[in-house]
């Protein structure tokens, strides 16, 4: 059955095709109209490339964290594994989209899905998600839509590369440690340079070089007489500042690696930037993507061109992924950053245009203003911790009915710390907010100080926060950074009174042609 | 304007590099896995793969995370009974999170569930020969085509008469008779109009009639000179040899059931024949197995007998070699299958009989064998089977012989038995 492609030439609008089976005319015109509405709501995107793909396509994309390439690592073969299990048993539907921050921006549709599913990711991924990526200010500042791809090819290129000359294990191993501080190989706050393959391929061979002189620079700090121990205490530290970024710390300074070595910390420690601003925009993107299938979808309705039974469908997954079971609930798992997100941007438009004496008291300088201002506003410089700072509102608390619970080892009893009440809108949205602050989820443990005139070992700080240890899987990381480093490692833990204590220890064995080096 | 693409017919399988990386590195617990599988298999169940669980703790991958303790704030969702400043009562097992809910699932991430996936056929039995090859395989492969068929392979213009194919032959006469025909034929056309036209001009009896008549005359007989058949025409069927590598085998398992084999030693052969029936499903297509128990006499069983019936008694092995050859000589000897042997027993034998027993080996049953191996499964001193035996696998190179102690020998031996040989 074939329809009129262009309806909005059309005088009276023309229904969007209503059955479950997609065909590539359907896809592409419902992609026209949502296309068109978008632009009416002044969405800026990059432009789209919609990809069909098969469910095995699909788990595929999920073993590589989402991206047409990666270079080859058993890690993503066990996720591989583990999700065509649990999708086979029909323990788990795939998720219906995958969306890659690229330029174009590129959204998988599964060829298993029904036309009304094809419909919502499109506005959900291809609309919703495309535009925060454009938008948002950590998206624009962390990582290159329009060079990540190309750079994943280069990294996969070169890691086979490397594979050939150097051998399998030795770069799988390489890698494990790398993966191991990926968390950890992230500028929080330093801004990175940009990606571009050309530059990098052009570049590396320079910086191979480079890097290896400026590691022989940290062997020539080698003195020329022995210093006293208790000089120890004046020298200056190296690095003089603490490092947070590990990986990068190690790319530049660890004494033994080679040029390639090098070379492989640093793309992943790329990749892992790359990653970084997904990790801190769960709600806000979440919740804008959901926000804007719910309105695109709705505007067509209201316009007469989807169907009743278009809807009924859309619904019904819809209200499926804004749903938030409440903590007793056996289902609970945390706070659903779809309900969560989807909330509050409705929220925030309440404020814009129908608000109450508590938003103008709550939000002066939101109420009563232009919701698309205010929407584009905050969706580009926030992240989810400042985000629900700003504009966690009392309602949307009060329709969570979120409570905080204090959890003091040092008490015999958790504590509900704040309510859903007048007294506690401030608490709550407080501690919200900090829940989501990667900086207080994620130890703080940076590079302070390596033993230049000494063994040369590494000696790492965690800062801790709120008295937390570190999990137990630290002995194993430690391993991984000693293997990097080349030398022993340290982890000290500075507890709230600053006093610095050793936890950890990790040392090197190291083969016996390699003895003469090791001066510990 | 989107752009639709259609990547469904992309090459399949992007993931496979990974899923090997993965079955490599985890090698070790996998093979564990596999080795402890078998335990509840018969010899012949090999058509499955394998559920193969690894404990979720060797493949986690570490990473910094903050443990239990200290001091957790956190907000939960659906408060239906809490003011500010209630206290609730520490929930046991949990050490944040109030309210039952699983408040931190950032940092108890671990859980200690095994990983639990497929292994296909092909990887379940590859993890058990990777690195074991089958004695002599391949100079059996190349130089033990012992088996042609005749296949049909079109026609050929040569043969003997009593493959000719009519069909074809005759068919190929009749183009050959139309083709030579043709320009008579048109010949004869062109005289017929012509006579046609002479006779209403001129009359029965012009000279220019009798003429015509009489060129039609010599090109009719003409035409009648083309031959029917010609020996040109003749079509044979043609038949070709075709080398037939022999894809069966045979496998004898030899028990000694004679009182001294109690149930873990017959346990114990019992796994040595899985495995060699395991390996031999890899390289043959068909493989029969020929049970064969003795004491002081043999007879051929089934594999329930063969296992679980009790006899006792003392032992002569020169029985069921005996046994072995006559059934070599009644089905397996017209060059089609190759035959292994695998003989399992405590040793003990009735002293006048090894020498017979050695014989019937080094002169009956090894030239006929591709492989034949001796297990004996004793705790204590070589058996003087062992030492006759050991004569000889001094001369025979397609002989092997081993000891084993306890069932976890097993793998080991086997593996020594059919190590990589391309001797």
């Amino acid at each position: 059955m074939k329809r009129a492609t262009h309806p909005r030439h059309k005088p009276a609008p023309v229904p969007l095709p209503v059955t479950s089976e997609w065909s590539f005319d359907s896809i592409e015109q419902y992609h026209t109209e949502i296309a068109r509405v978008a632009k009416d709501y002044g969405l800026d995107t990059y432009p789209v490339q919609i990809e069909i793909i098969t469910a095995e396509q699909m788990m595929d994309a999920y073993a590589s964290v989402g991206m047409p390439v990666n270079y080859h690592h058993w890690s993503f073969g066990k996720q591989f594994i583990s999700t065509e299990k649990s999708y086979r048993r029909g323990q788990m539907g795939l998720a219906y989209e995958i969306v890659i921050n690229s330029d174009p921006c590129i959204a998988y549709l599964m060829e298993e899905n029904t036309l009304t599913m094809q419909g919502l990711v499109i506005a959900h991924a291809a609309y919703g998600h495309n535009s925060f990526f454009k938008g948002n200010y950590l998206f624009r500042t962390w990582t290159n839509a329009d060079a990540i791809i190309d750079y994943l090819v280069f990294a996969r290129h070169y890691i086979s590369q490397c594979e050939e000359r150097y051998g399998e294990e030795e770069v799988e191993l390489l890698l494990d440690s790398c993966h191991a501080l990926m968390n950890l190989g992230v500028d929080r706050y330093k801004r990175p340079g940009k990606l571009s393959v050309a530059q990098e391929k052009l570049r590396q061979q320079e910086r191979a070089e480079y890097l290896q002189s400026q590691v022989n620079d940290l062997w020539r700090t080698l003195p020329a007489q022995e210093l006293r121990d208790d000089d120890r205490s004046r020298r200056p530290r190296f690095p003089a500042e603490p490092e947070e970024n590990l990986l990068y710390f190690i790319e530049k300074n660890a004494p033994l690696l080679e040029p390639w070595q090098r070379e492989v910390v640093r793309i992943v420690r790329k990749v892992a930037q790359y990653f970084f601003p997904q990790r801190q925009t769960q709600v806000m993107n979440e919740g804008w993507a959901t926000y804007w299938h719910y309105t695109l979808l709705n505007t067509l309705y209201d316009e007469g061109l989807l169907a009743d039974s278009f809807m009924l469908e859309f619904l019904q997954s819809h209200t499926n992924v804004v749903a938030q079971p409440p903590y007793n609930s056996r289902w609970y798992n945390g706070l659903n950053p779809y309900a969560l997100g989807f909330a509050m941007w409705r929220d925030i438009r309440r404020i814009c245009e129908e608000p109450d004496e508590e938003d103008r008291r709550w939000f002066p300088e939101i109420a009563g203003s232009d919701w698309r201002e205010t929407f584009d506003f905050a969706m580009r410089n926030f992240k989810d911790e400042s985000f629900i700072a700003q504009y966690l509102s009392p309602k949307v608390m009060r329709d969570f009915r979120l409570f905080a619970v204090l959890d003091d080892d040092r008490e015999d009893n958790l504590k509900v710390s704040a309510i859903h009440d007048e007294s506690g809108f401030q608490r709550v949205r407080q501690i919200l907010s900090e829940q989501y602050n990667l900086g207080n989820r994620e130890p703080n443990i940076q590079v302070w100080n390596v033993d230049l005139r000494g063994d040369r070992s590494l000696t790492l700080r965690h800062q801790q926060h709120q008295r937390r240890p570190l999990g137990e899987s630290t002995e194993e990381v430690m391993k991984h950074v000693a293997r990097l480093w080349g030398f022993a490692v340290r982890l000290e833990t500075v507890d709230e009174a600053g006093e610095a204590r050793l936890i950890h220890e990790a040392r090197v064995e190291r083969p016996a042609r390699q003895a003469g080096v090791e001066l510990a | 304007m989107a752009r639709i693409i259609d990547r469904r017919f992309d090459s399949k399988g992007k993931s496979t590099v990974n899923r090997q990386r993965f079955m490599r590195r985890f090698k070790h617990q996998i093979r564990k896995a596999v080795s402890e599988a078998i335990h509840g298999r018969s010899i012949r169940d090999l058509d499955n793969g394998e559920q193969v669980s690894i404990p979720a703790r060797d493949l986690s991958e570490p990473i910094l995370h903050q443990g239990r303790g200290g001091i957790w704030e956190q907000v939960f969702t659906g408060n239906d009974q809490f003011v500010g400043g209630d206290l609730i009562k520490r929930p046991s097992g949990g050490g944040g999170g109030g309210g039952g809910g699983k408040g931190e699932a950032g940092n108890e991430g671990e859980h200690e569930d095994d990983f639990v996936f497929q292994l296909s056929r092909e990887e379940f039995l590859d993890l058990f020969f990777e690195d074991l090859e089958l004695p002599r395989l391949i100079r059996t492969q190349l130089a033990c085509i012992t088996d042609y068929k005749t296949r049909r392979a079109g026609f050929t213009s040569d043969g003997v008469p009593a493959n000719i194919n009519v069909v074809r032959s005759l068919r190929g006469a009749l183009g050959r008779r139309l083709a030579l025909g043709s320009p008579y034929n048109a010949r004869l056309r062109e005289l017929q109009q012509e006579l046609e036209q002479a006779l209403a001009e001129e009359g029965e009896d012009s000279a220019n009639v009798l003429a015509l008549r009489d060129q039609i005359g010599r090109v009719r007989a003409k035409i009648d000179n083309i031959p029917f058949i010609d020996s040109f025409d003749l079509r044979y069927n043609n038949r070709v040899k075709v080398p037939q590598p022999t894809t069966q085998a045979v496998m004898f398992c030899l028990m000694d059931v004679s009182g001294s084999m109690d149930e873990d030693r017959k346990a114990t052969a019992k796994r040595f024949f899985m495995l060699l029936h395991l390996f031999l499903t890899r390289t043959y297509e068909h493989i029969e197995v020929v049970f064969i128990r003795h004491h002081t006499v043999a007879q051929e069983t089934d594999e329930e007998e063969f296992f679980h019936s009790r006899e006792s008694g003392g032992t002569v092995v020169s029985s069921a070699l005996v046994l072995m050859r006559d059934i070599i000589h009644e089905r397996y000897a017209n060059g089609q299958w190759n035959i292994y042997g695998a003989q399992a027993s405590d040793g003990d034998n009735w002293q006048n009989d090894c020498a017979v027993s050695r014989d019937l080996l080094t002169q009956d049953i090894l030239p006929a064998c591709q492989y034949f191996a001796y297990i004996e499964i004793t705790d204590g001193d070589p058996q003087n089977l062992w030492q006759e035996y050991e004569t000889v696998r001094a001369s025979r190179n397609n002989f092997a012989m081993q000891r084993i102690q306890s069932p976890a020998d097993i793998y080991p031996v086997f593996r020594e038995l059919f190590k990589k040989s391309l001797s």
